[in-house]
């Protein structure tokens, strides 16, 4: 498992941890029922305190992406497809209302915004 | 698995020209504690109090839930680092075990050899020729080598190279994975702590000036920027420490005064060193 802690980020450490192994758990990085470092391990390995990880792994927990079973370690919890798609959709129109909110700026027409994304499409083809 | 491996209440010791005042912390067991203040704020008293090698005037110091006072043998389970080596400087490392180990009930050898090696620490060598990283290296070998579950250390990084400092603190984060063992250390190096450690304790001219969760000090303090001519009686009844210059002001800013500053000024996080400097310029206010 792949994490960066970027000191000079806004992003709080604990959350930078979080985000990471949650992407990695979406994208199948990670698979299901795999064993991730412990509170402590990952402490020592990233050298962040031990209430930055375990603040990380209880957000993890309670949004049902790991399960930590005290002394065996944490596992990455099945998924469900259903939520998953929910989560994807939802991310989907976050960003639809952030790109809206710019073409207001801007003044762009839903014409030429879907233009915009035809031709990112167009590009993918190639 | 909640207790309390360090309890302090209303610890108060006066001298002539200095007072450790009603200062009151605890550290859970299993997480790194820091301790920090400028010289002079009461660290050291703080860390001697602890250990018995000053008697305080006031107040309760327990250890693993117990007073230390009536259970002299608590100190097995006590280990402590200060930042002068307290070997005979003629001892070749090899003599050390020899001299120490038999204090120690719980000594073991082997893993005391095991750190000799693992810090490279050459057993033919005498204490006077080692660096100070080294010196470091041995005193922490000696202290983990016991089997304490408290391990105290006073000013461990101050004149450590940068890549000690970061062996320092892999050895402290291996030495509390195991739940058990707790970690108390005072340090003015504050980059270190702002990673590793779980709690902090920040001492003023022998005052508490906060105790608890790191990161509940960066939540309730950040940092206020402007110029002069922001300033006024009304808002500076809110600021800490103000520190004024030609180019402007900076201040020390709870943050739930945050509503009476205006448009003009810049709000930043702090760091525990613009706490620190802050909190100095605040005696006297």
């Amino acid at each position: 498992m792949k994490i960066i802690i970027q000191n000079s980020s806004d992003e709080p450490i604990y959350q930078q941890i979080y985000s990471q192994i949650r992407e990695a758990i979406l994208s199948g990085n990670i698979n299901e029922g795999e064993l991730l470092p412990s509170i402590r391990q990952l402490s020592r390995e990233l050298k962040v305190s031990v209430i930055t990880t375990t603040r990380a792994y209880t957000d993890l927990e309670n949004e049902g992406y790991i399960m930590i079973v005290q002394g065996k370690g944490c596992y990455v919890q099945k998924i469900n497809q259903n939520v998953l798609e929910e989560k994807l959709i939802q991310n989907i129109e976050e960003h639809f209302l952030e790109i809206k909110k710019c073409a207001k700026i801007l003044k762009k027409s839903k014409e030429e915004l879907f233009g915009i994304l035809s031709i990112l499409y167009e590009e993918d083809e190639q | 698995m909640n207790q309390n491996i360090l309890e302090i209440k209303n610890l108060t010791k006066e001298f002539d020209n200095f007072k450790l005042d009603n200062v009151s912390f605890h550290l859970p067991t299993g997480y790194i504690m820091g301790l920090v203040g400028k010289n002079g704020a009461g660290k050291t008293t703080t860390i001697k109090l602890i250990l018995e090698l000053l008697e305080k005037d006031q107040g309760v110091i327990q250890v693993f839930g117990q007073n230390i006072i009536q259970h002299y043998d608590l100190k097995q389970d006590i280990a402590v680092v200060f930042d002068e080596v307290f070997f005979v400087e003629d001892w070749k490392i090899s003599d050390v075990e020899a001299a120490i180990s038999p204090f120690y009930i719980n000594w073991d050898t082997h893993i005391f050899q095991n750190y000799l090696k693992q810090f490279h620490l050459p057993t033919q060598q005498k204490i006077k020729a080692l660096s100070r990283g080294m010196k470091m290296k041995l005193m922490l070998a000696v202290a983990l080598s016991h089997k304490a579950r408290l391990l105290i250390l006073d000013e461990p990084t101050s004149g450590l190279d940068p890549v000690a400092r970061d062996e320092l603190l892999d050895i402290l984060l291996h030495y509390i994975e195991d739940e058990q063992n707790s970690v108390l250390f005072s340090t003015h190096i504050t980059s270190d702590l702002d990673k590793i450690a779980d709690f902090l304790t920040i001492l003023d001219n022998g005052n508490i000036f906060f105790t608890g969760y790191k990161d509940e000090l960066f939540e309730k303090y950040c940092i206020v920027k402007g110029g002069i001519d922001n300033l006024n009686q009304d808002i500076e009844k809110y600021l800490m420490g103000i520190q004024k210059n030609s180019t402007g002001f900076s201040a020390l800013l709870d943050v739930k005064n945050m509503k009476y500053m205006n448009g003009h000024m810049v709000i930043e996080e702090a760091t525990i060193d613009d706490i620190l400097i802050h909190i100095n310029h605040m005696e006297g206010e």
